[in-house]
């Protein structure tokens, strides 16, 4: 179009971009996983491959969604469809209720479904499909039918200008599900390890990938199939002082706010990634919490119900007498995602720092 | 063997079944001797249809019925196929279509490219789709309510939204009506009753019927609603609750469907099997339906003349299908030639371009002026990068608003939390853009 170059040629002679006050900036800086040999992957490579291996071993495995076919709006099925077929890898009309509820179909017969909601936004109209079907095919079956080879990959969290529909962390409403398996990745390798863990779990498992990872995140992934356990956290820094806990894109805000914490206040955190929301890993978090007696949860999700309330509750039950301060949320705002107030709306890292400082000082 | 014994007796209980419909429906046939040998003639009076009996089984197929024809005004080249079908609009009404055409097309020009430079978060436009907007538009009174989806700015353009207030929106400044809680294109103007565009998908669609049914209970009422969605929305369970409820209800509301062949990558033949949108109008659910070529505006504009005037005087839903093809890429966060040739594309931007249809009709009637047209863009242009210019120094809403809005007034809950930030935000002031939000 001639007409875009001129207006490219106009626009120019505006502003420059980077005095602009809508520019975004990235709030996070990402922390790799180091593993080893690999090949350099993002986490869109590190899914897509994921993906290749469960539909290369398993010739059962199906993988579908909103504009799967093409590659996904994300890219993470790319190639996947010229690879196995349009009858294994496929577009699914628009409509997050009945990729659910397909879903299941298709896992009631002991076939593997990888299922796509296309953001986590959007998840909503197959609640009921994933909270009173999914969640509950084998306990109101007394184990006749179930549903358990079923994996919903659902994009999620802040990407800097997603707004109210483009940025949410609903982990909190389907951890309250008994039943489902709820995971995060924080980067590539993981990613891959825990989408092929729940491709062959036998329980119905959602994987909220964060979005602003597919690009960002780079590692060196090993290119062999592997598994990463479900329901276990990851200790990814050590420390004695404040145990700090997260999951994906908030690990490393943590990361981050620990190495500041060392340099400014000379104290140690203990960075944990929660990785599952359900089931969790008690027995680390409440390690670390009786080790530290300081405990700080950080979630982008909004502060009320979110799961950092869960954390909280058992870990005043458990550890009562070890704590030095109470259990501290830093969290989204009680409000929608809002678009121009992002840098406002999350748990940053300068926020965490000064909860850091807060708790030491209680 | 062993079916037929158990046959005769079942047998024998429908002959009894028939003798107790006969005293209680008198029109039944007076004999079973009859009801069997004749059963064509016979009408099934059952609670969930009614419909004639047949003795000969058959498997209705989707081929055996007809699609819905299209309907149109304008061929290719501007004529008008059918004199009757002129709507006779004056010289004024159609330079103000074809203004508000250009200017649509205009603006998204400049603002998708704005987006590219990274000026705006985001962008979707509405290439090839102008006519569906226009035409519709035009056809309605301002006190009709409308529920878009979100690529029906033209709608907004008719109605007087102004090219500042598009902007400030994109931009989320101070003067953003939606106080920049929203992505770019989320409008909405109370004074042109336009309801604020959702990014979810058809959640507007059962919304935009309950309006319509309230609206219908009002005494004197002679307003209908307008719902906006695209053929891939029509696919979620919402769209069957709005049409549903829309027909068993009665609401004078007119679903209006942009069918332009893609949802995102997904094309409309992976979307449905069926007759398009309109046919799902009147055999699944009983609604009177139109369809026509959105990229002619008369066409649409008729059509939806036609629709309004139904659903106000029978208080009852419409289907209306435009059918045209998104020239646009699906947003600014994609690039569709990654599913879609640009020779396809091209051919719909050109040949079949409603903006050029209209300028072709125009020619015809002696009412085109190529220096005007030039000019006009010029001057849209100039006013597009203008405001570009203003929007983008205006501030940004006073972060506090961040919390304003969750409920009618806010609950001591955030306003505690409010002070929290406030209080962060004093100690740790070098590390936010206030500068950039009003204070």
């Amino acid at each position: 179009m001639l007409f875009s170059k001129v207006a490219e040629y106009y626009l120019k002679r505006l502003l420059p971009t980077t005095l602009l006050t809508n520019n975004v900036r990235s709030h996070f800086t990402y922390y790799p996983t180091v593993s080893g040999p690999g090949k350099t992957m993002n986490m869109f490579n590190a899914i897509n491959n994921a993906m290749d291996l469960a539909l290369q071993n398993d010739e059962s495995a199906l993988l579908f969604g909103e504009d799967v076919g093409f590659g996904g709006v994300f890219r993470c099925s790319v190639n996947l469809r010229d690879k196995y077929g349009k009858d294994r890898v496929f577009n699914s009309p628009l409509c997050e209720q009945g990729i659910a509820g397909f879903a299941i179909g298709v896992a009631n017969t002991g076939t593997t479904a990888i299922a796509e909601i296309q953001f986590a936004d959007y998840i909503f109209p197959s609640f009921d499909q994933i909270v009173n079907e999914a969640a509950k095919y084998r306990y109101r079956s007394g184990d006749l039918f179930n549903c358990g080879s079923l994996t919903f990959r659902v994009p999620c969290g802040a990407v800097g200008h997603g707004a109210l529909y483009h940025s949410q962390s609903p982990e909190a409403y389907f951890a309250h599900t008994p039943g489902l398996r709820v995971v995060v990745p924080r980067g590539p390798i993981k990613a891959k390890g825990l989408l092929l863990a729940c491709f062959r779990d036998p329980n119905p498992c959602i994987v909220f990938e964060p979005k602003t990872l597919y690009r960002a995140a780079v590692e060196d992934v090993p290119t062999e199939y592997y598994t990463s356990e479900l329901g276990k956290a990851d200790v990814l820094r050590e420390g004695n002082d404040v145990t700090l806990i997260g999951w994906g894109t908030q690990v490393h805000i943590l990361l981050e706010a620990a190495e500041l914490a060392k340099e400014t206040l000379k104290v140690d955190c203990e960075v944990i990634d929660l990785v599952s929301i359900l089931p969790w890993d008690t027995n680390t978090i409440s390690k670390s919490a009786k080790k530290t007696g300081r405990v700080i949860i950080a979630h982008e999700a909004p502060l009320t119900q979110g799961f950092g309330s869960e954390i909280a509750a058992y870990i005043q039950e458990q550890c009562f007498l070890h704590l030095e301060a109470p259990v501290k949320r830093v969290t989204g705002w009680d409000t929608p995602f809002p678009h121009v107030f992002e840098p406002f709306y999350l748990p940053d890292k300068h926020r965490c720092l000064t909860a850091i400082s807060n708790i030491l000082n209680f | 063997m062993s079916f037929l014994r158990k046959t005769i007796p079942m047998l024998g209980a429908l002959g009894r079944q028939h003798q107790h419909l006969k005293t209680v429906v008198g029109a039944l046939p007076t004999s079973s001797r009859q009801y069997s040998s004749d059963p064509a003639n016979d009408y099934a009076n059952f609670p969930g249809a009614k419909a004639p009996f047949v003795s000969q089984l058959k498997l209705n197929l989707p081929e055996d019925y007809a699609p819905i024809p299209i309907y149109r005004v304008m061929d290719r080249d501007g004529f008008i196929a059918d004199e009757t079908q002129d709507p006779q609009l004056s010289r004024e009404v159609v330079e103000k279509m074809f203004r508000d055409m250009l200017l649509l097309n205009t603006m998204d020009k400049i603002l998708y490219e704005s987006q590219r430079q990274g000026r705006i978060s985001f962008y979707m436009t509405n290439f090839g789709e102008e006519a569906s907007h226009i035409g519709s538009a035009a056809a309605l009174e301002m006190r009709d309510l409308i529920y878009g989806q979100y690529r029906e700015a033209g709608v907004l353009v008719w109605r007087g939204f102004r090219i500042d207030q598009f902007i400030d929106q994109c931009y989320g400044n101070v003067d953003d009506l939606g106080r920049g809680k929203q992505m770019p294109v989320h409008y909405g103007s109370r004074e042109l009753n336009f309801v604020t565009i959702s990014s979810p998908l058809s959640t507007q669609m059962p919304q935009a019927v309950g309006a319509a049914y309230a609206m219908k209970m009002k005494k004197g009422n002679d307003a209908c609603v307008v719902c906006y969605f695209g053929e891939g929305a029509a696919s979620e369970g919402d769209a069957h609750a709005a049409f549903n409820f829309a027909a068993t209800l009665g609401c004078p509301v007119i679903l209006f469907c942009r069918n332009n062949g893609f949802a995102i990558s997904t094309p409309s033949h992976e979307q449905y099997k069926g007759d398009g949108i309109a046919g799902r109008g009147p055999m699944g659910y009983g609604i009177a339906t139109i369809r026509v070529d959105g990229t002619d505006v008369f066409a649409v504009y008729n059509a939806m003349k036609m629709a309004r005037e139904y659903v106000l005087k029978e208080n009852k839903p419409v289907v209306f299908e435009a059918l045209a093809y998104r020239v646009s890429h699906h947003s600014t966060s994609d690039d569709s030639t990654a599913y879609r040739s640009p020779e396809e594309i091209e051919v719909w931007n050109s040949v079949d371009n409603p903006i050029s249809k209209l300028k072709r009709y125009m020619v015809h009637k002696g009412w085109f002026d190529e220096a005007e047209e030039t000019a006009f863009i010029k001057d849209v242009r100039k006013k597009v990068l203008k405001q570009i210019a203003v929007s983008e120094k205006k501030l940004k809403p006073n972060w506090r608003e961040m919390f304003e809005g969750v409920y009618a007034e806010m609950p001591e809950h955030l306003v505690e939390q409010r002070k929290e930030l406030e209080k962060h935000l004093e100690a740790h002031k070098e590390h936010y853009p206030l500068k950039n939000f009003k204070q």
